[in-house]
C-alpha cells in the first residue's frame, strides 16, 4: 500500500512546475547570496570632523583614521553645530570634534582630548564606531609618546603586547560562520513546511477525505508523506555542501558521516514538527502563519545571528526548546571545528528527545474521523 | 442480508441534532435513495456509515461491522464518493485508478486488465494518459464512481455524484450505477433530482434530521396520492423547519 502512495508523492513532486526547481535553486541562491548581504562587520561609518586646531598633529589624526579603514569622511564641518546638522540629514554617523588648544596640550601638558559624538539610533554602529575611534586615539597618542621618548634619546619602554590566536575561523569571517547555519535553515524549510503545506493541501481540495475513508492507516500515509521529503531534504543538504565548496572554498573539518547523521535526526524532529502544524490547520493560509510564528521563535533563540550565552538568563532557559539551536550547534562545531560523535552526544540527545516529541503528538493529533 | 444497518442512529453537533434517531436497513444489491433538502441531514448520516465521523448515540453496522468499533474494516469493504470531486487533478486517469486499487489491496497482477476494463467500459481508452484536471465535470464524475468501486466493494455511498453534471452524462452514470448493482454492489445514493429517485429500488425522504417515508417509488406515489416523485418530495419537505445548510 505504502508503494502506491509512495509512487503518487513522487509523480506529484516532480510533475509540480515549482517544487523540483526550488529545491535547487532555493539552497543555491540562499546560500551564494545571504551570506554575502548579512554582515555584522560594521565598516564605512561616515565621519563628521570638526577640526578647531587646525594643526600637523590634528592633520596626522585624521589621517590615521581615514586610513583605517572602518571611517569615510563624508563632511569636514566648520563648527559643531554644522556637525551635527550633517547627522541629522544622515550625511554622518559620528561627530569627532578637535579641540582648539589640541597640539598645544598635546605637547606641552602631555595630556589632551577630543570630543566624540555618535548617533546610536543603530547602537551596534554608533557603539562599535566610537569604540573603533577611540582605539584609533590610543594608537595615535601612544605613537606620538614614543616617538618624543625616542627623540629624546630615551629608551622605548615595550609594553605588553596581546597577540590573540584565532582558532577555527582564523579570520573571523561572519560568512563562514553563518554558512552552516543557513544549511540548517534550509533542511528546516524545506522538511518542516513543504510536507505540511502537501497536507493540508489535500485536505483543501477534498482529497484528504477520500484518503480518509480508505483502509490506508495514518502511519501509512504519514509515513508516504514524510519519505518523500527525507529524499528531498538530503538532496538539498548535498546541493549546500556543493554551493558552500564552490564558492567559499568551505568544506568540513569534520566528516561529512556526522553531518548526515544529525541531519537525519534532526529532519525527523523538523518533518514531525510540521505534521503537528498539519493537523491543527485546515487552510494553507492558517499553516503558513502558524509556521511562521513558531519558525521565527525558533530561529530568534537558535543563535543563528546572536550568541545563545550572550542573551538573557530566561532566554537562555528558552532557547532550549529550538530544535534549530542543536542543529547550528552541531553544524558549525562540524564544519568549523571538526567536532566528533563524542563531542556532541549531548545534542544528539536533544536532537532525538525532539524527534520522539513532535512524531508522537503528531500520529496522536491525526485524527481519520471526528 | 442487510448490509446496512442503523437503530435510532443519532448525531448532535452541540444542541443542533443533525440525525435524529433513524432506523432503517438496506439489503444486499439494492440501489437505496436517500433524499431529502439541503441541511436535512443526509451527508452527516453517509459519514457515519462511512466511519468518517462518529455517531452520538444509536447502533449500526455496515459490511456486517459495526459502526463505532470497526470503523476500518467497513473502510476495506466500501467506496464512497464525496460531494467534493476528490480525485488527484495533478494525477493521469491511469495513475488514479492504479494508486485506489493499489490502496485497496487489488493484487498488482490484475490492477493493469482492471485499468483497460475500467477505461473501456466508461469509453476512455484514448484518455489513459490525460491529466484529470483536463476532464470535463461529468466524466470526472463517472470516472470517481469507477475508481470508488474498483476494488469490487459490498457498498458503494454516493453523496450527490450527479450534481451539476449535464442529463446526458447524468444518464450515462445511472447506467454505471445500474451496472454496479448487477455485480452485487449495494448502491447507497443522495441525490437532488427527483427523476433519479425514481431509478432507485427503494428512497427514504429525510426532513429535519429524521426519515419521514421510506418505501418503493412505486409505493410512496400510492402513498402520498402523487403523480410522481417530486410531488411527494414536496408535500414532505414543506413541513421542514431547518432551512438549507
Amino acid at each position: 500500500m505504502l508503494k502506491y502512495l509512495l509512487e503518487k508523492e513522487f509523480k506529484q513532486f516532480f510533475r509540480s512546475r515549482f517544487l523540483p526547481k526550488f529545491v535547487i535553486v532555493f539552497p543555491f541562491v540562499a546560500l551564494a547570496i545571504f551570506p554575502l548581504a548579512v554582515n555584522f562587520s560594521i565598516k564605512k561609518i561616515s565621519l563628521s570632523v570638526v577640526d578647531n586646531s587646525h594643526s600637523p598633529y590634528s592633520g596626522r589624526l585624521i589621517q590615521k583614521i581615514a586610513s583605517s579603514g572602518y571611517f569615510r569622511i563624508t563632511t569636514v564641518a566648520a563648527d559643531y553645530r554644522q556637525a551635527i546638522e550633517s547627522v541629522e540629514l544622515d550625511k554622518a554617523d559620528i561627530v569627532l570634534e578637535i579641540p582648539p588648544r589640541f597640539e598645544p596640550e598635546l605637547v606641552n601638558d602631555r595630556k589632551t582630548g577630543v570630543m566624540i559624538s555618535a548617533n546610536t539610533v543603530n547602537g551596534m554602529k554608533g557603539g562599535l564606531g566610537s569604540a573603533y575611534l577611540a582605539s584609533i586615539m590610543t594608537d595615535f597618542s601612544a605613537e606620538v609618546r614614543s616617538e618624543w621618548i625616542q627623540g629624546a634619546g630615551g629608551e622605548v619602554i615595550a609594553a605588553a603586547r596581546i597577540i590573540p590566536t584565532f582558532r577555527y575561523n582564523p579570520h573571523m569571517g561572519y560568512t563562514i560562520y553563518m554558512i552552516p547555519a543557513l544549511m540548517v535553515m534550509m533542511l528546516a524549510m524545506v522538511c518542516g513546511f513543504l510536507p505540511a503545506l502537501n497536507i493540508v493541501g489535500e485536505k483543501e481540495k477534498g482529497t484528504m477525505e477520500q484518503m480518509n475513508v480508505t483502509p490506508v492507516s495514518k502511519f501509512q500515509f504519514i509515513l508516504s508523506k514524510l519519505i518523500p521529503f527525507w529524499i528531498i531534504g538530503f538532496v538539498v543538504l548535498s546541493v549546500c555542501f556543493f554551493v558552500a565548496w564552490l564558492f567559499y572554498g568551505l568544506v568540513p573539518t569534520g566528516h561529512f558521516s556526522t553531518i548526515y547523521l544529525f541531519a537525519s535526526v534532526f529532519v525527523l524532529a523538523f518533518s514531525g514538527f510540521g505534521l503537528v502544524i498539519s493537523n491543527y490547520a485546515n487552510t494553507i493560509q492558517q499553516a503558513m502563519f502558524m509556521m511562521f510564528f513558531v519558525i521565527i521563535t525558533f530561529i530568534f533563540l537558535s543563535g543563528l545571528y546572536t550568541p545563545v550565552t550572550s542573551m538573557p538568563d530566561w532566554a537562555q532557559s528558552v532557547s532550549r526548546i529550538s530544535p534549530l539551536k542543536y542543529m547550528m550547534q552541531v553544524m558549525r562545531l562540524v564544519y568549523l571545528k571538526g567536532s566528533t560523535f563524542h563531542e556532541l552526544v549531548p545534542q544528539f540527545i536533544a536532537l532525538s528527545g525532539f524527534a520522539v516529541f513532535f512524531n508522537g503528538w503528531a500520529v496522536w493529533s491525526y485524527r481519520k474521523r471526528g | 442480508m442487510n448490509v446496512i444497518v442503523a437503530e435510532n442512529l443519532c448525531k448532535s453537533f452541540g444542541s443542533f441534532k443533525a440525525v435524529d434517531r433513524i432506523t432503517f436497513e438496506v439489503p444486499q444489491g439494492e440501489i437505496f435513495g436517500f433524499l431529502g433538502a439541503n441541511g436535512a441531514g443526509k451527508t452527516t448520516a453517509i459519514r457515519m456509515f462511512c466511519g468518517l465521523s462518529k455517531p452520538t448515540s444509536g447502533k449500526g453496522s455496515v459490511a456486517g461491522f459495526d459502526i463505532w468499533k470497526q470503523p476500518e474494516q467497513i473502510k476495506a469493504n466500501i467506496g464512497y464518493l464525496s460531494q467534493k470531486f476528490a480525485l488527484y487533478e495533478d494525477l493521469k486517469v491511469w495513475e488514479n485508478i492504479r494508486l485506489y486499487a493499489g490502496i485497496y489491496s487489488v493484487p498488482a497482477k490484475e490492477i493493469g486488465p482492471k485499468t483497460d476494463e475500467i477505461l473501456h467500459r466508461l469509453g476512455f481508452t484514448s484518455e489513459r494518459n490525460t491529466l484529470v484536471s483536463e476532464l470535463p465535470l461529468g466524466w470526472k464524475q463517472k470516472l470517481s464512481f469507477s475508481v470508488a468501486v474498483v476494488h469490487d466493494p459490498r457498498i458503494v455511498f454516493l453523496d450527490e455524484p450527479t450534481s451539476g453534471v449535464d442529463p446526458v452524462t447524468r444518464r450515462q452514470f445511472w447506467e454505471l450505477i445500474y451496472d454496479a448493482a448487477d455485480r452485487g454492489i449495494t448502491v447507497f445514493v443522495t441525490t437532488h433530482y427527483m427523476d433519479e429517485a425514481e431509478y432507485c429500488n427503494r428512497v427514504s425522504i429525510m426532513v429535519d434530521g429524521k426519515i419521514e417515508a421510506l418505501d418503493t417509488p412505486k409505493k410512496l406515489k400510492e402513498q402520498f396520492e402523487a403523480k410522481n416523485m417530486d410531488e411527494v418530495f414536496h408535500q414532505l419537505a414543506r413541513k421542514a423547519r431547518r432551512n438549507g445548510a
